[in-house]
Formats: C-alpha cells, sequence, structure tokens
C-alpha cells in the first residue's frame, strides 16, 4: 500500500473518476474555482462519501480541515448548504465539497464519527445558521449567547444590533 | 539635579477648605474622606482589546497612573474602587461584567474607555453589546478609538473630581436607590 501511494502521481481527474468509479451518480457537478476541486454532491451521500474519501487506500483524505454553513435565500430548494474542505497529507491536495438542502428541510448528517474535529464545528454550524446535525453528540450554541433566539447569519436577520440608539437619524440631519 | 534632599519637587494634594489656627485645622469629615478616597483609588482594570493596551501605558512609567494615588491595580472586585472597563464587550461577556460590578463593595465608581465600551462603538452587531450602560451604571465615559493615555487621565480626574465631592449619604439616597433599583440591583 505504501508503495502505491509514493508513487501515484494524483491529480483532480484522478480524484474525480475515483469518486465516479464508487459512487456514479452521487457528484451532481464539479468546477474548479481558484484552482481547488469543487464537488456538489447530494445530501443523501455525505456519510458515504466522507466515509470513502477518508479510509480510501490511494486518496486518504484523512484531515478535516474546515467545515461551515452558507444561506442563499434566492437559490430555491437550495437555500441552506454545508461545505467541507478536506485535505490528504500524504498527497497534500485539498477538496472542497458543497451540499445543499432546503429551508424546510434543515437536518443533516453529523461528520462527527468520521472527524473529531467536526464537534465544534458543527456546533458553530448550527449557532449562526440553525443546520440541525442528526447524530451530533452534543448540538447546543457555541460563540453566541445561550438565550439568543435567532440564527444571526442567516440573510433574513439584519446584521445591526437593534437596540442601537445612536444611529437615528436626526444625529445625521437625514 | 542637584538632590538636595529635601523633596521640593514632591507636590501633595491641597487641604480642603476649613479652619485652621494654632495647632489645629477643622474641616468636614466627608471632605477628609472625600480627600482620602480620590487620591487613593484602587482601579480594576477590565480590559478586553486594544483599550487595554493603551491602558497599560498610562500605567507604565511614561504616565504613570501612580501620580493620583492610583498606582495600586486591584485585580480582586473586592478591594476594587474604580471598574474600569477598557474594551469591547461581546453580549456573552456582559453577565461577566454585571458578576465583577455586583462583587465590588460600595463606594465604587465605574469608568467606560473607549467607543466599545460607551456604545459599541464600530461593532454594530448582532453579538456586541451597545455599551456597557445598558448593564451596570457608568460614572465617566472616555471617549477615542482607544483614547490617548491623556485622556485616560483626564477621565480618573473626573473621577476625581466625582469622589471629592460626593456626599457621604449619597449612596443611601432615594435617588441612588432608585438608580440601582433600574439596573437590577437592590
Amino acid at each position: 500500500m505504501q508503495d502505491i501511494t509514493q508513487t501515484l502521481e494524483i491529480n483532480y481527474d484522478y480524484i474525480l473518476s475515483r469518486i465516479n468509479d464508487r459512487y456514479t451518480d452521487a457528484v451532481m457537478d464539479h468546477y474548479e474555482p481558484f484552482g481547488m476541486l469543487t464537488l456538489t454532491i447530494k445530501k443523501e451521500s455525505i456519510t458515504d462519501m466522507i466515509v470513502f474519501l477518508k479510509e480510501d487506500e490511494i486518496l486518504r483524505f484523512e484531515f478535516l480541515t474546515s467545515l461551515c454553513g452558507i444561506h442563499m435565500p434566492d437559490n430555491k430548494g437550495n437555500e441552506l448548504g454545508v461545505i467541507y474542505h478536506l485535505h490528504s497529507f500524504i498527497h497534500n491536495i485539498r477538496l472542497r465539497i458543497k451540499s445543499f438542502t432546503t429551508i424546510e428541510n434543515l437536518e443533516f448528517p453529523t461528520v462527527t464519527p468520521q472527524f473529531l474535529c467536526a464537534n465544534w464545528m458543527e456546533r458553530e454550524t448550527f449557532d449562526f445558521y440553525g443546520i440541525i446535525f442528526k447524530g451530533h453528540p452534543d448540538l447546543r450554541r457555541i460563540l453566541n449567547m445561550d438565550e439568543m433566539d435567532y440564527f444571526p447569519m442567516r440573510k433574513e436577520y439584519p446584521l445591526q444590533d437593534a437596540t442601537r440608539a445612536d444611529k437615528e437619524d436626526k444625529y445625521f440631519g437625514r | 539635579m542637584e538632590n538636595t534632599g529635601r523633596m521640593s519637587n514632591v507636590k501633595i494634594v491641597e487641604s480642603p477648605e476649613g479652619h485652621t489656627g494654632s495647632g489645629f485645622f477643622a474641616t468636614s469629615l466627608d471632605k477628609v474622606i472625600g480627600l482620602a478616597r480620590a487620591n487613593s483609588i484602587w482601579p480594576l482594570p477590565f480590559a478586553t482589546s486594544c483599550c487595554g493596551i493603551e491602558f497599560m501605558s498610562t500605567m507604565a512609567s511614561n504616565y504613570d497612573l501612580g501620580r493620583f494615588g492610583a498606582e495600586r491595580l486591584s485585580f480582586s472586585p473586592r478591594q476594587a474602587d474604580l471598574l474600569m472597563v477598557m474594551g469591547t464587550i461581546a453580549k456573552k461577556m456582559g453577565p461577566v461584567v454585571r458578576q465583577v460590578y455586583l462583587q465590588m463593595a460600595e463606594p465604587r465608581w465605574v469608568l467606560a474607555m473607549g467607543a466599545c465600551a460607551s456604545s459599541g462603538g464600530i461593532f454594530d452587531t448582532y453579538s456586541v453589546l451597545q455599551g456597557i450602560d445598558r448593564i451596570v451604571p457608568v460614572d465617566v465615559y472616555v471617549p477615542g478609538c482607544p483614547p490617548r493615555p491623556e485622556q485616560v487621565i483626564d477621565g480618573i480626574i473626573k473621577i476625581q473630581e466625582l469622589i471629592k465631592n460626593e456626599p457621604l449619604r449619597r449612596r443611601n439616597t432615594e435617588e441612588y436607590k432608585e438608580l440601582m433599583a433600574s439596573y437590577g440591583i437592590m
């Protein structure tokens, strides 16, 4: 096994073909913004795909560098998403995986059994976007105060604090 | 400079108004207590960001807050007279500031240093408390982002004036109790 990984040059085409060999219809779209391979996959295949990428003896994406949410209210039917960044130490290659869901169905599968570091990152994503990670061991707010009753990074909420008193128009001659 | 041994550069505070004569000086008790308190403030620095850095230089030798009797910083609220809140207070930090204030013994004063502590500053956002006067009463606001040490010293002098001129029974008045009650502090 060591010999294969050390001699083989891995490129994006190879990664794509290896994924497509295993899961024929999981990858819905792929492109390379700023030279980084980005896959859009179905929500149902996230767990399988991440287990495969981590445990595959050639690809070995063993490091989840980042996990975050995204909200695009104009993207009807795919409003909320989760983005995973995976890193393969042995090939020094990074991979971005996106997956979207509707605003009505906020559930995503957790990847904490595969990556312990996903614990806090999924809590943060829940904190800011309200995405519920099914199977997460301790899904509660992590950065915002516990009493907060909304998800502040959702686009329907204003960024500004509603209680700010010194930004009234009269102070600016408006 | 020649050392004359007479400490001619040392200035001591002026005595309050009163009657003086041969071998005695008479004045009112609250003036004496005010004088003593104003010139021995023990500040509690609650420094969360860049204003705290500016406060460090205020305490250091160039500006030397020790000249005003505030040499001894109290890192325990129990022994502190003056709570100096310096920096952005996130909403999650708010209850901590409040608890520190509650742990201080009366009489206690509060100085809000910089735009963030005074009004939220540039952080007009969901996570930042828009001024600490939403959770604790504030005596002196020092503007600036961050304020220079001179401004901090000016704020301390204003606190000293408040302390000197505070009637001894102010903390027992109805107005003061109402103010505390408006912050939910009994």
